[in-house]
Protein backbone atom coordinates (compact mmCIF):
# COMPACT_ATOMS: atom_id res chain seq x y z
CA UNK A 1 0.00 0.00 0.00
CA UNK A 2 3.01 2.18 0.71
CA UNK A 3 3.13 2.96 -3.41
CA UNK A 4 -0.56 4.31 -3.49
CA UNK A 5 0.83 7.83 -3.03
CA UNK A 6 3.38 7.35 -6.11
CA UNK A 7 0.41 5.95 -8.32
CA UNK A 8 -1.46 9.20 -7.14
CA UNK A 9 1.48 11.44 -8.09
CA UNK A 10 1.05 9.77 -11.60
CA UNK A 11 -2.73 9.89 -11.72
CA UNK A 12 -2.39 13.25 -10.74
CA UNK A 13 0.11 14.48 -13.19
CA UNK A 14 -1.69 12.88 -15.92
CA UNK A 15 -4.81 14.55 -15.25
CA UNK A 16 -3.10 18.07 -14.91
CA UNK A 17 -0.79 17.82 -18.00
CA UNK A 18 -3.86 16.18 -19.88
CA UNK A 19 -6.09 19.12 -18.92
CA UNK A 20 -4.09 21.82 -19.67
CA UNK A 21 -3.80 20.34 -23.09
CA UNK A 22 -7.47 19.91 -23.88
CA UNK A 23 -8.67 23.42 -21.77
CA UNK A 24 -7.50 25.53 -24.33
CA UNK A 25 -9.17 24.05 -27.00
CA UNK A 26 -12.15 24.57 -25.76
CA UNK A 27 -12.05 28.06 -23.88
CA UNK A 28 -9.29 30.18 -25.50
CA UNK A 29 -10.37 32.73 -28.00
CA UNK A 30 -9.00 32.53 -31.51
CA UNK A 31 -8.37 35.36 -33.72
CA UNK A 32 -5.62 34.79 -35.92
CA UNK A 33 -3.87 37.43 -38.25
CA UNK A 34 -1.61 36.67 -40.88
CA UNK A 35 1.29 37.94 -37.97
CA UNK A 36 0.50 35.60 -35.49
CA UNK A 37 0.97 32.84 -37.32
CA UNK A 38 4.45 33.47 -37.93
CA UNK A 39 6.81 31.05 -36.50
CA UNK A 40 8.41 33.94 -34.61
CA UNK A 41 6.28 36.48 -33.47
CA UNK A 42 8.76 38.94 -32.33
CA UNK A 43 8.81 40.19 -35.77
CA UNK A 44 12.03 38.63 -37.61
CA UNK A 45 11.15 36.94 -40.80
CA UNK A 46 12.37 33.20 -40.79
CA UNK A 47 14.92 32.56 -43.31
CA UNK A 48 13.48 28.69 -43.93
CA UNK A 49 11.26 26.58 -42.73
CA UNK A 50 12.12 24.15 -40.01
CA UNK A 51 12.02 21.48 -42.34
CA UNK A 52 14.26 22.32 -44.26
CA UNK A 53 17.46 20.41 -44.76
CA UNK A 54 20.74 20.81 -43.46
CA UNK A 55 23.86 19.07 -44.01
CA UNK A 56 24.41 15.64 -41.96
CA UNK A 57 28.21 16.92 -41.77
CA UNK A 58 26.73 19.11 -38.37
CA UNK A 59 25.78 15.62 -37.06
CA UNK A 60 28.89 13.52 -37.69
CA UNK A 61 30.86 16.71 -35.76
CA UNK A 62 28.78 16.50 -32.55
CA UNK A 63 29.24 12.40 -32.66
CA UNK A 64 32.96 13.17 -32.93
CA UNK A 65 32.81 15.67 -30.24
CA UNK A 66 31.69 13.24 -27.40
CA UNK A 67 34.81 11.00 -28.11
CA UNK A 68 36.55 13.89 -26.30
CA UNK A 69 33.94 14.68 -23.46
CA UNK A 70 33.75 11.53 -22.18
CA UNK A 71 37.67 11.17 -22.57
CA UNK A 72 37.46 14.24 -20.24
CA UNK A 73 34.86 13.27 -17.97
CA UNK A 74 36.67 9.82 -17.31
CA UNK A 75 40.24 11.98 -17.22
CA UNK A 76 39.06 14.14 -14.16
CA UNK A 77 37.98 11.64 -11.36
CA UNK A 78 41.05 9.50 -12.53
CA UNK A 79 43.47 12.52 -11.96
CA UNK A 80 42.23 13.19 -8.51
CA UNK A 81 42.93 9.77 -7.29
CA UNK A 82 45.91 9.26 -9.33
CA UNK A 83 48.19 8.45 -6.59
CA UNK A 84 45.79 6.29 -4.57
CA UNK A 85 45.01 4.25 -7.90
CA UNK A 86 49.03 3.84 -8.28
CA UNK A 87 50.38 1.76 -11.35
CA UNK A 88 47.00 -0.66 -12.03
CA UNK A 89 44.87 2.81 -12.60
CA UNK A 90 47.30 4.13 -14.80
CA UNK A 91 47.70 0.94 -17.23
CA UNK A 92 43.96 1.30 -16.87
CA UNK A 93 43.78 4.51 -18.01
CA UNK A 94 46.26 3.73 -20.82
CA UNK A 95 44.29 1.15 -22.65
CA UNK A 96 41.10 3.31 -22.31
CA UNK A 97 42.88 6.24 -23.92
CA UNK A 98 44.13 3.94 -26.52
CA UNK A 99 41.40 2.71 -27.97
CA UNK A 100 39.71 5.98 -27.42
CA UNK A 101 42.25 7.16 -30.00
CA UNK A 102 42.10 4.39 -32.19
CA UNK A 103 38.48 5.21 -32.94
CA UNK A 104 39.54 9.05 -33.45
CA UNK A 105 42.47 7.83 -35.93
CA UNK A 106 40.00 5.60 -37.77
CA UNK A 107 37.16 8.58 -37.98
CA UNK A 108 40.45 10.87 -39.01
CA UNK A 109 41.64 8.36 -41.87
CA UNK A 110 38.21 7.41 -43.11
CA UNK A 111 38.04 11.12 -43.96
CA UNK A 112 35.43 11.92 -41.13
CA UNK A 113 37.06 15.41 -40.40
CA UNK A 114 37.01 16.62 -43.96
CA UNK A 115 34.15 18.94 -44.66
CA UNK A 116 34.03 18.74 -48.07
CA UNK B 1 48.91 -13.18 -16.78
CA UNK B 2 47.24 -11.22 -14.23
CA UNK B 3 44.53 -13.81 -12.57
CA UNK B 4 41.97 -10.95 -12.29
CA UNK B 5 41.51 -10.98 -16.07
CA UNK B 6 40.86 -14.50 -16.34
CA UNK B 7 37.06 -14.08 -16.06
CA UNK B 8 36.71 -11.92 -18.79
CA UNK B 9 39.33 -13.70 -21.46
CA UNK B 10 36.02 -14.36 -24.27
CA UNK B 11 35.64 -10.97 -23.92
CA UNK B 12 39.18 -9.87 -24.14
CA UNK B 13 39.68 -11.79 -27.23
CA UNK B 14 36.46 -11.03 -29.42
CA UNK B 15 37.20 -6.94 -28.50
CA UNK B 16 41.22 -7.26 -29.27
CA UNK B 17 39.76 -8.37 -32.65
CA UNK B 18 37.24 -5.93 -33.49
CA UNK B 19 40.21 -3.13 -32.38
CA UNK B 20 42.13 -5.30 -34.84
CA UNK B 21 39.94 -5.24 -37.67
CA UNK B 22 39.72 -1.54 -36.81
CA UNK B 23 43.29 -1.56 -37.35
CA UNK B 24 43.64 -3.50 -40.61
CA UNK B 25 40.90 -1.82 -42.11
CA UNK B 26 42.62 1.46 -42.17
CA UNK B 27 45.37 -0.15 -43.85
CA UNK B 28 45.19 -0.99 -48.08
CA UNK B 29 44.19 -2.46 -50.11
CA UNK B 30 40.83 -0.37 -50.11
CA UNK B 31 38.57 -2.25 -52.65
CA UNK B 32 39.06 -5.77 -51.57
CA UNK B 33 37.90 -6.43 -47.88
CA UNK B 34 37.82 -10.06 -47.37
CA UNK B 35 41.10 -10.56 -45.39
CA UNK B 36 39.04 -8.69 -42.47
CA UNK B 37 36.47 -11.65 -42.64
CA UNK B 38 39.28 -14.30 -42.74
CA UNK B 39 40.91 -11.99 -39.06
CA UNK B 40 37.72 -12.01 -37.55
CA UNK B 41 36.87 -15.67 -38.22
CA UNK B 42 39.97 -16.53 -36.60
CA UNK B 43 39.07 -13.96 -33.47
CA UNK B 44 35.76 -15.92 -33.27
CA UNK B 45 37.14 -19.34 -33.46
CA UNK B 46 39.92 -18.16 -30.81
CA UNK B 47 37.54 -16.89 -28.67
CA UNK B 48 35.33 -20.44 -29.09
CA UNK B 49 38.08 -22.43 -28.29
CA UNK B 50 38.61 -20.00 -25.28
CA UNK B 51 35.65 -20.40 -23.57
CA UNK B 52 35.99 -24.47 -24.34
CA UNK B 53 39.23 -23.81 -22.60
CA UNK B 54 38.25 -22.42 -19.21
CA UNK B 55 35.36 -24.49 -18.85
CA UNK B 56 34.80 -25.31 -15.23
CA UNK B 57 36.27 -22.51 -13.57
CA UNK B 58 34.29 -19.53 -11.50
CA UNK B 59 35.21 -15.98 -11.34
CA UNK B 60 34.19 -12.17 -10.86
CA UNK B 61 35.51 -9.67 -12.19
CA UNK B 62 35.04 -5.42 -12.08
CA UNK B 63 33.72 -5.65 -8.49
CA UNK B 64 31.29 -9.11 -9.39
CA UNK B 65 29.79 -7.21 -12.52
CA UNK B 66 30.99 -9.89 -14.93
CA UNK B 67 31.06 -13.53 -13.83
CA UNK B 68 32.64 -16.10 -15.39
CA UNK B 69 30.88 -19.68 -14.93
CA UNK B 70 29.79 -22.42 -16.99
CA UNK B 71 26.50 -20.86 -18.16
CA UNK B 72 28.14 -17.56 -19.43
CA UNK B 73 31.07 -19.88 -21.12
CA UNK B 74 28.15 -22.79 -22.54
CA UNK B 75 26.55 -19.02 -24.10
CA UNK B 76 29.79 -18.25 -25.55
CA UNK B 77 29.91 -21.41 -27.47
CA UNK B 78 26.69 -20.86 -28.90
CA UNK B 79 27.39 -17.27 -29.83
CA UNK B 80 30.57 -17.88 -31.18
CA UNK B 81 29.42 -20.53 -33.45
CA UNK B 82 26.61 -18.39 -34.51
CA UNK B 83 29.01 -15.87 -35.47
CA UNK B 84 31.92 -17.80 -37.18
CA UNK B 85 28.59 -19.66 -39.35
CA UNK B 86 27.53 -15.85 -40.17
CA UNK B 87 31.47 -14.68 -40.94
CA UNK B 88 31.90 -17.88 -43.47
CA UNK B 89 28.40 -17.58 -44.92
CA UNK B 90 29.29 -13.14 -45.44
CA UNK B 91 32.15 -12.28 -47.50
CA UNK B 92 31.17 -14.03 -50.89
CA UNK B 93 27.59 -12.60 -50.21
CA UNK B 94 28.78 -9.41 -49.68
CA UNK B 95 30.89 -9.52 -52.83
CA UNK B 96 28.37 -10.27 -54.93
CA UNK B 97 25.89 -7.45 -53.88
CA UNK B 98 28.66 -4.71 -54.01
CA UNK B 99 28.48 -4.30 -49.79
CA UNK B 100 32.09 -5.59 -48.98
CA UNK B 101 32.78 -2.76 -46.50
CA UNK B 102 35.29 -3.62 -43.38
CA UNK B 103 32.72 -2.03 -41.25
CA UNK B 104 30.54 -5.09 -42.05
CA UNK B 105 33.25 -7.23 -39.96
CA UNK B 106 34.54 -4.60 -37.32
CA UNK B 107 30.30 -4.28 -36.19
CA UNK B 108 29.71 -7.77 -35.99
CA UNK B 109 32.81 -8.20 -33.89
CA UNK B 110 31.42 -5.34 -32.15
CA UNK B 111 27.86 -6.85 -31.48
CA UNK B 112 29.27 -10.24 -30.74
CA UNK B 113 31.29 -8.73 -28.16
CA UNK B 114 27.97 -7.28 -26.50
CA UNK B 115 26.47 -10.81 -26.68
CA UNK B 116 29.46 -12.30 -24.82
CA UNK B 117 28.98 -9.61 -22.39
CA UNK B 118 25.67 -9.97 -21.83
CA UNK B 119 25.82 -13.70 -21.03
CA UNK B 120 28.29 -12.62 -18.21
CA UNK B 121 26.87 -9.93 -16.94
CA UNK B 122 26.06 -10.11 -13.36
CA UNK B 123 24.28 -6.35 -13.13
CA UNK B 124 21.73 -5.07 -14.56
CA UNK B 125 23.63 -2.12 -15.94
CA UNK B 126 25.90 -4.18 -17.48
CA UNK B 127 23.05 -6.27 -19.04
CA UNK B 128 21.28 -2.95 -20.17
CA UNK B 129 25.50 -1.93 -21.32
CA UNK B 130 25.60 -5.07 -23.31
CA UNK B 131 22.51 -5.10 -24.81
CA UNK B 132 23.06 -1.64 -26.11
CA UNK B 133 26.34 -2.63 -27.04
CA UNK B 134 24.72 -5.63 -28.96
CA UNK B 135 21.67 -3.91 -30.74
CA UNK B 136 23.13 -0.98 -31.85
CA UNK B 137 25.58 -2.89 -34.30
CA UNK B 138 23.31 -4.80 -35.32
CA UNK B 139 20.94 -1.92 -36.35
CA UNK B 140 23.57 -0.38 -38.21
CA UNK B 141 23.80 -4.28 -39.77
CA UNK B 142 20.23 -4.42 -40.40
CA UNK B 143 20.36 -1.39 -43.14
CA UNK B 144 23.69 -2.42 -44.43
CA UNK B 145 22.57 -2.97 -48.20
CA UNK B 146 21.97 1.41 -47.51
CA UNK B 147 21.21 1.73 -51.43
CA UNK B 148 18.35 -0.93 -50.98
CA UNK B 149 14.83 0.69 -49.58
CA UNK B 150 14.05 -2.66 -47.75
CA UNK B 151 17.47 -2.35 -46.02
CA UNK B 152 16.16 1.48 -44.62
CA UNK B 153 12.98 0.67 -43.43
CA UNK B 154 14.30 -2.57 -41.64
CA UNK B 155 17.01 -0.57 -39.88
CA UNK B 156 14.77 2.01 -39.07
CA UNK B 157 11.78 0.01 -37.54
CA UNK B 158 14.55 -1.94 -35.61
CA UNK B 159 16.10 0.88 -34.33
CA UNK B 160 12.63 3.08 -33.49
CA UNK B 161 11.04 -0.45 -32.00
CA UNK B 162 14.67 -1.43 -30.13
CA UNK B 163 14.92 2.27 -28.40
CA UNK B 164 11.29 1.70 -27.39
CA UNK B 165 11.94 -1.76 -25.77
CA UNK B 166 14.85 -0.39 -24.11
CA UNK B 167 13.11 2.53 -22.69
CA UNK B 168 11.11 0.08 -20.97
CA UNK B 169 13.59 -2.40 -19.92
CA UNK B 170 15.46 0.78 -18.12
CA UNK B 171 12.56 2.16 -16.49
CA UNK B 172 12.38 -1.43 -15.08
CA UNK B 173 15.98 -1.12 -13.86
CA UNK B 174 15.02 1.88 -12.38
CA UNK B 175 12.18 0.11 -10.33
CA UNK B 176 13.96 -2.78 -9.41
CA UNK B 177 16.76 -0.68 -7.97
CA UNK B 178 13.71 1.45 -5.95
CA UNK B 179 12.90 -1.63 -4.57
CA UNK B 180 15.76 -3.41 -3.19
CA UNK B 181 18.58 -0.37 -3.15
CA UNK B 182 20.67 -2.31 -5.46
CA UNK B 183 21.10 -3.23 -9.32
CA UNK B 184 23.43 -6.40 -8.58
CA UNK B 185 21.68 -9.66 -9.41
CA UNK B 186 22.83 -11.25 -6.39
CA UNK B 187 21.78 -8.48 -3.83
CA UNK B 188 18.86 -8.31 -5.53
CA UNK B 189 18.39 -11.86 -4.97
CA UNK B 190 19.42 -11.14 -1.44
CA UNK B 191 16.49 -8.54 -0.85
CA UNK B 192 14.07 -10.65 -2.28
CA UNK B 193 14.53 -13.68 -0.52
CA UNK B 194 14.02 -11.65 2.85
CA UNK B 195 11.51 -9.46 1.69
CA UNK B 196 8.11 -9.39 0.97
CA UNK B 197 5.66 -9.64 -2.89
CA UNK B 198 7.02 -5.69 -3.07
CA UNK B 199 4.42 -4.71 -6.13
CA UNK B 200 7.14 -2.46 -7.08
CA UNK B 201 9.57 -4.98 -7.49
CA UNK B 202 6.95 -6.86 -9.97
CA UNK B 203 6.48 -3.97 -11.73
CA UNK B 204 9.73 -3.35 -12.23
CA UNK B 205 10.28 -7.13 -13.40
CA UNK B 206 7.44 -7.38 -15.78
CA UNK B 207 9.08 -4.23 -17.49
CA UNK B 208 12.08 -6.21 -17.70
CA UNK B 209 10.38 -9.01 -19.06
CA UNK B 210 9.12 -6.26 -22.16
CA UNK B 211 12.72 -5.27 -22.61
CA UNK B 212 13.64 -8.96 -23.04
CA UNK B 213 10.34 -10.35 -24.90
CA UNK B 214 11.80 -7.82 -28.08
CA UNK B 215 14.89 -9.27 -27.82
CA UNK B 216 14.06 -12.31 -27.88
CA UNK B 217 10.46 -11.92 -30.84
CA UNK B 218 8.15 -12.92 -28.40
CA UNK B 219 4.43 -12.49 -28.91
CA UNK B 220 2.85 -9.95 -28.64
CA UNK B 221 6.55 -7.62 -29.68
CA UNK B 222 7.29 -9.58 -32.49
CA UNK B 223 5.92 -6.74 -35.11
CA UNK B 224 9.18 -5.83 -35.89
CA UNK B 225 10.56 -9.67 -37.15
CA UNK B 226 9.15 -10.15 -40.45
CA UNK B 227 10.33 -6.80 -41.53
CA UNK B 228 14.10 -6.51 -40.12
CA UNK B 229 14.45 -10.06 -41.28
CA UNK B 230 13.15 -9.78 -44.81
CA UNK B 231 14.95 -6.52 -45.48
CA UNK B 232 18.52 -7.28 -43.39
CA UNK B 233 21.02 -8.77 -45.45
CA UNK B 234 20.42 -12.20 -45.21
CA UNK B 235 24.05 -13.39 -43.54
CA UNK B 236 22.90 -10.45 -40.71
CA UNK B 237 19.81 -11.96 -40.75
CA UNK B 238 20.58 -14.99 -39.70
CA UNK B 239 22.66 -13.35 -36.69
CA UNK B 240 19.90 -11.74 -35.72
CA UNK B 241 18.29 -14.78 -35.29
CA UNK B 242 20.66 -16.59 -33.48
CA UNK B 243 23.29 -14.93 -31.73
CA UNK B 244 21.30 -12.13 -30.46
CA UNK B 245 18.13 -14.67 -29.29
CA UNK B 246 21.29 -16.65 -27.61
CA UNK B 247 22.31 -13.54 -25.51
CA UNK B 248 18.66 -12.81 -24.73
CA UNK B 249 17.90 -15.77 -23.47
CA UNK B 250 21.01 -15.66 -21.52
CA UNK B 251 20.09 -12.76 -19.65
CA UNK B 252 16.97 -13.30 -19.43
CA UNK B 253 17.78 -16.74 -17.65
CA UNK B 254 20.09 -15.73 -15.45
CA UNK B 255 17.56 -12.62 -14.34
CA UNK B 256 14.68 -14.95 -14.02
CA UNK B 257 16.27 -18.47 -12.35
CA UNK B 258 18.92 -17.04 -9.96
CA UNK B 259 17.61 -13.67 -9.00
CA UNK B 260 13.93 -13.57 -9.15
CA UNK B 261 13.71 -17.05 -8.06
CA UNK B 262 11.94 -16.27 -5.16
CA UNK B 263 8.92 -14.49 -7.84
CA UNK B 264 8.87 -17.56 -9.62
CA UNK B 265 4.81 -18.55 -9.23
CA UNK B 266 4.41 -14.88 -10.51
CA UNK B 267 6.44 -15.04 -13.66
CA UNK B 268 5.91 -18.51 -14.54
CA UNK B 269 1.57 -17.93 -15.24
CA UNK B 270 2.63 -15.24 -17.67
CA UNK B 271 5.24 -16.93 -19.33
CA UNK B 272 3.26 -19.90 -19.46
CA UNK B 273 0.54 -17.20 -21.87
CA UNK B 274 3.16 -15.54 -23.40
CA UNK B 275 4.46 -19.20 -24.62
CA UNK B 276 1.61 -20.08 -25.64
CA UNK B 277 0.55 -17.44 -27.71
CA UNK B 278 4.34 -16.78 -29.10
CA UNK B 279 4.82 -20.48 -30.62
CA UNK B 280 0.74 -20.27 -31.64
CA UNK B 281 1.12 -17.15 -33.59
CA UNK B 282 4.34 -17.07 -34.92
CA UNK B 283 3.13 -21.18 -36.67
CA UNK B 284 -0.09 -19.52 -37.80
CA UNK B 285 1.21 -16.72 -39.74
CA UNK B 286 3.86 -18.58 -41.23
CA UNK B 287 1.84 -20.54 -42.75
CA UNK B 288 0.52 -17.67 -45.27
CA UNK B 289 4.02 -16.38 -46.32
CA UNK B 290 5.61 -17.14 -49.55
CA UNK B 291 8.59 -15.26 -49.30
CA UNK B 292 10.93 -17.64 -47.23
CA UNK B 293 12.80 -15.04 -45.27
CA UNK B 294 9.88 -13.79 -43.86
CA UNK B 295 8.79 -17.21 -43.45
CA UNK B 296 11.52 -18.25 -41.02
CA UNK B 297 10.67 -15.14 -39.75
CA UNK B 298 8.11 -16.55 -37.99
CA UNK B 299 8.83 -19.78 -37.43
CA UNK B 300 12.32 -18.18 -35.88
CA UNK B 301 9.31 -16.57 -33.69
CA UNK B 302 7.32 -20.12 -33.22
CA UNK B 303 10.62 -21.33 -31.87
CA UNK B 304 11.11 -18.81 -29.37
CA UNK B 305 7.76 -19.92 -27.82
CA UNK B 306 9.19 -23.68 -27.48
CA UNK B 307 12.29 -22.44 -25.75
CA UNK B 308 9.93 -20.38 -23.56
CA UNK B 309 8.51 -23.93 -22.37
CA UNK B 310 11.69 -24.86 -21.13
CA UNK B 311 11.95 -21.22 -18.80
CA UNK B 312 8.35 -21.81 -17.70
CA UNK B 313 9.72 -25.77 -17.12
CA UNK B 314 12.41 -24.40 -14.99
CA UNK B 315 14.99 -26.51 -13.41
CA UNK B 316 18.12 -28.06 -14.02
CA UNK B 317 16.27 -30.25 -16.88
CA UNK B 318 14.43 -27.05 -18.18
CA UNK B 319 16.57 -24.68 -18.32
CA UNK B 320 19.21 -27.01 -19.42
CA UNK B 321 17.13 -28.02 -22.49
CA UNK B 322 16.86 -24.15 -23.51
CA UNK B 323 20.18 -24.02 -23.54
CA UNK B 324 20.51 -26.76 -25.49
CA UNK B 325 17.90 -26.06 -28.25
CA UNK B 326 19.58 -22.69 -27.98
CA UNK B 327 22.52 -24.70 -29.55
CA UNK B 328 20.63 -26.51 -32.06
CA UNK B 329 18.60 -23.60 -32.98
CA UNK B 330 21.71 -21.52 -34.12
CA UNK B 331 22.93 -24.50 -36.12
CA UNK B 332 19.45 -25.00 -38.26
CA UNK B 333 18.63 -21.52 -38.59
CA UNK B 334 21.80 -19.94 -39.49
CA UNK B 335 22.28 -23.21 -42.01
CA UNK B 336 18.62 -22.56 -43.38
CA UNK B 337 19.49 -18.94 -43.90
CA UNK B 338 22.60 -20.02 -45.25
CA UNK B 339 21.09 -21.95 -47.83
CA UNK B 340 19.04 -19.07 -49.12
CA UNK B 341 21.89 -16.73 -49.15
CA UNK B 342 23.79 -19.18 -50.98
CA UNK B 343 21.03 -18.95 -54.08
CA UNK B 344 19.86 -16.71 -56.59
CA UNK B 345 17.90 -16.28 -59.58
CA UNK B 346 19.41 -14.13 -62.41
CA UNK B 347 21.09 -11.16 -60.31
CA UNK B 348 18.49 -11.78 -57.36
CA UNK B 349 18.52 -13.26 -54.36
CA UNK B 350 15.65 -16.47 -54.78
CA UNK B 351 13.78 -15.67 -51.60
CA UNK B 352 10.40 -16.82 -53.05
CA UNK B 353 8.58 -20.03 -52.41
CA UNK B 354 8.54 -20.14 -56.35
CA UNK B 355 12.15 -20.16 -56.68
CA UNK B 356 12.58 -23.06 -55.43
CA UNK B 357 10.17 -24.95 -57.58
CA UNK B 358 12.59 -27.65 -59.15
CA UNK B 359 15.54 -27.22 -57.10
CA UNK B 360 15.97 -30.58 -56.63
CA UNK B 361 16.39 -31.67 -60.08
CA UNK B 362 19.48 -29.52 -60.44
CA UNK B 363 21.10 -29.25 -57.65
CA UNK B 364 20.29 -32.08 -55.63
CA UNK B 365 23.12 -31.89 -53.06
CA UNK B 366 22.04 -28.09 -52.11
CA UNK B 367 18.20 -28.89 -52.29
CA UNK B 368 19.30 -31.96 -49.86
CA UNK B 369 20.94 -29.33 -47.46
CA UNK B 370 18.02 -27.56 -47.33
CA UNK B 371 15.55 -30.22 -46.88
CA UNK B 372 17.52 -31.51 -43.67
CA UNK B 373 17.42 -27.89 -42.08
CA UNK B 374 13.81 -27.75 -42.83
CA UNK B 375 13.18 -31.22 -41.19
CA UNK B 376 15.33 -30.16 -38.10
CA UNK B 377 12.82 -27.24 -37.91
CA UNK B 378 10.41 -29.26 -37.92
CA UNK B 379 11.81 -31.65 -35.75
CA UNK B 380 12.01 -35.31 -37.12
CA UNK B 381 14.41 -37.73 -36.11
CA UNK B 382 17.62 -38.38 -37.11
CA UNK B 383 17.75 -34.29 -36.64
CA UNK B 384 19.19 -32.61 -33.93
CA UNK B 385 15.45 -30.36 -33.93
CA UNK B 386 13.87 -33.58 -32.51
CA UNK B 387 16.09 -34.48 -29.60
CA UNK B 388 16.15 -30.74 -28.60
CA UNK B 389 12.14 -30.52 -28.91
CA UNK B 390 12.06 -33.70 -27.22
CA UNK B 391 13.86 -32.40 -24.26
CA UNK B 392 11.83 -29.25 -23.99
CA UNK B 393 8.35 -30.57 -24.19
CA UNK B 394 10.17 -33.59 -21.86
CA UNK B 395 11.04 -30.73 -19.37
CA UNK B 396 7.26 -29.51 -19.47
CA UNK B 397 5.55 -32.94 -18.93
CA UNK B 398 7.94 -33.67 -15.67
CA UNK B 399 6.79 -30.53 -14.46
CA UNK B 400 3.57 -31.05 -14.67
CA UNK B 401 3.03 -28.44 -17.60
CA UNK B 402 0.82 -31.55 -19.67
CA UNK B 403 -1.47 -28.75 -20.97
CA UNK B 404 2.04 -26.75 -22.25
CA UNK B 405 3.59 -29.69 -23.97
CA UNK B 406 0.24 -30.96 -25.58
CA UNK B 407 0.19 -27.38 -26.99
CA UNK B 408 3.15 -27.17 -28.06
CA UNK B 409 3.07 -30.77 -30.25
CA UNK B 410 0.13 -29.53 -31.74
CA UNK B 411 2.16 -26.71 -33.24
CA UNK B 412 5.03 -28.69 -34.44
CA UNK B 413 2.23 -30.46 -36.29
CA UNK B 414 1.03 -26.94 -37.96
CA UNK B 415 4.55 -25.97 -38.42
CA UNK B 416 5.34 -29.17 -39.99
CA UNK B 417 2.93 -27.88 -43.11
CA UNK B 418 5.06 -24.72 -44.10
CA UNK B 419 7.94 -26.21 -44.11
CA UNK B 420 7.03 -29.55 -45.65
CA UNK B 421 5.69 -26.80 -48.16
CA UNK B 422 8.75 -25.95 -49.31
CA UNK B 423 10.42 -29.47 -49.42
CA UNK B 424 7.59 -29.93 -52.01
CA UNK B 425 7.98 -27.29 -54.14
CA UNK B 426 11.65 -28.11 -54.52
CA UNK B 427 11.25 -32.07 -55.10
CA UNK B 428 7.96 -32.17 -56.79
CA UNK B 429 7.25 -28.85 -59.13
CA UNK B 430 9.49 -27.88 -62.55
CA UNK B 431 10.93 -24.90 -62.55
CA UNK B 432 9.28 -22.24 -64.28
CA UNK B 433 11.62 -19.05 -66.24
CA UNK B 434 15.27 -18.82 -64.96
CA UNK B 435 16.74 -21.50 -63.26
CA UNK B 436 17.57 -20.89 -59.66
CA UNK B 437 21.00 -21.75 -59.12
CA UNK B 438 23.54 -21.15 -56.14
CA UNK B 439 26.81 -18.89 -56.12
CA UNK B 440 30.07 -20.13 -55.98
CA UNK B 441 31.94 -19.53 -52.30
CA UNK B 442 34.01 -22.12 -50.83
CA UNK B 443 33.34 -20.52 -47.19
CA UNK B 444 29.66 -20.65 -47.39
CA UNK B 445 29.62 -23.90 -48.22
CA UNK B 446 32.04 -24.64 -45.15
CA UNK B 447 29.49 -23.31 -43.13
CA UNK B 448 26.76 -25.20 -44.29
CA UNK B 449 28.64 -28.34 -44.01
CA UNK B 450 29.39 -27.02 -40.38
CA UNK B 451 25.64 -26.76 -39.45
CA UNK B 452 24.85 -30.59 -41.08
CA UNK B 453 27.71 -31.45 -38.68
CA UNK B 454 26.47 -29.53 -35.79
CA UNK B 455 22.84 -30.86 -36.48
CA UNK B 456 23.65 -34.65 -36.85
CA UNK B 457 25.81 -34.42 -33.72
CA UNK B 458 22.99 -33.31 -32.09
CA UNK B 459 20.65 -35.07 -32.87
CA UNK B 460 22.39 -38.68 -32.66
CA UNK B 461 24.98 -38.00 -29.95
CA UNK B 462 22.08 -35.47 -28.04
CA UNK B 463 23.41 -36.92 -24.23
CA UNK B 464 26.75 -35.52 -23.91
CA UNK B 465 26.39 -32.08 -24.74
CA UNK B 466 22.34 -32.07 -22.72
CA UNK B 467 24.87 -32.97 -19.65
CA UNK B 468 27.04 -29.97 -20.74
CA UNK B 469 24.00 -27.77 -20.37
CA UNK B 470 22.71 -29.14 -17.19
CA UNK B 471 25.74 -28.63 -16.03
CA UNK B 472 25.66 -24.99 -17.08
CA UNK B 473 22.61 -23.95 -15.59
CA UNK B 474 23.93 -25.91 -12.02
CA UNK B 475 25.56 -22.19 -10.99
CA UNK B 476 21.89 -20.41 -11.61
CA UNK B 477 19.89 -22.90 -9.44
CA UNK B 478 22.12 -23.07 -6.49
Amino acid sequence: MEHVTLLMVFGLALLVAGAMMWLPTLLAPRRTSAAKVEPFECGKDPLALPEGRFAIKFSTVAIFFIIFDIEVMLIFPWAVQVRALGWTGYLAMLVFLGVLMLGFLYMWKKGGLEWD
Amino acid sequence: MDAALIPLLPLLVVGGTALLVIVLDLLPPRDRKGHLGVVALAGVVMALLVSLGLWGREGRAFRGMVVLDNFALFLDVVICYAAALVLLLSTDYLRRNDGERGEYYILVLLSTLGMVLMAAAADLIVIFLALELMSLSLYVLAGFFRGRLAAAEASMKYFLLGAFATGFFIYGIALIYGATGSTALDRIAAATRAGTRDPLLLVGLGLLLVGFGFKISSVPFHMWVPDVYEGAPTSVTAFIATGSKAAGFAALLRVLLSTFKVSQPDWTVLLWVVAVLTMTVGNVVAIAQSNLKRMLAYSSVAHVGYMLIGVVAGGALGAGSVLFYLLVYTFTTAGAFGVILLLERGRREAVDLDDYAGLAGRHPVLALTLALFLLSLIGMPPTAGFAGKFYLFGAAVRSGYIWLAVIAVLNSAVAAYYYLRVVVYMYMRDTEGLPTGPAPSFAGRLALAIALWGIFQLGLLPAPVLDLAQAAVAPLLR
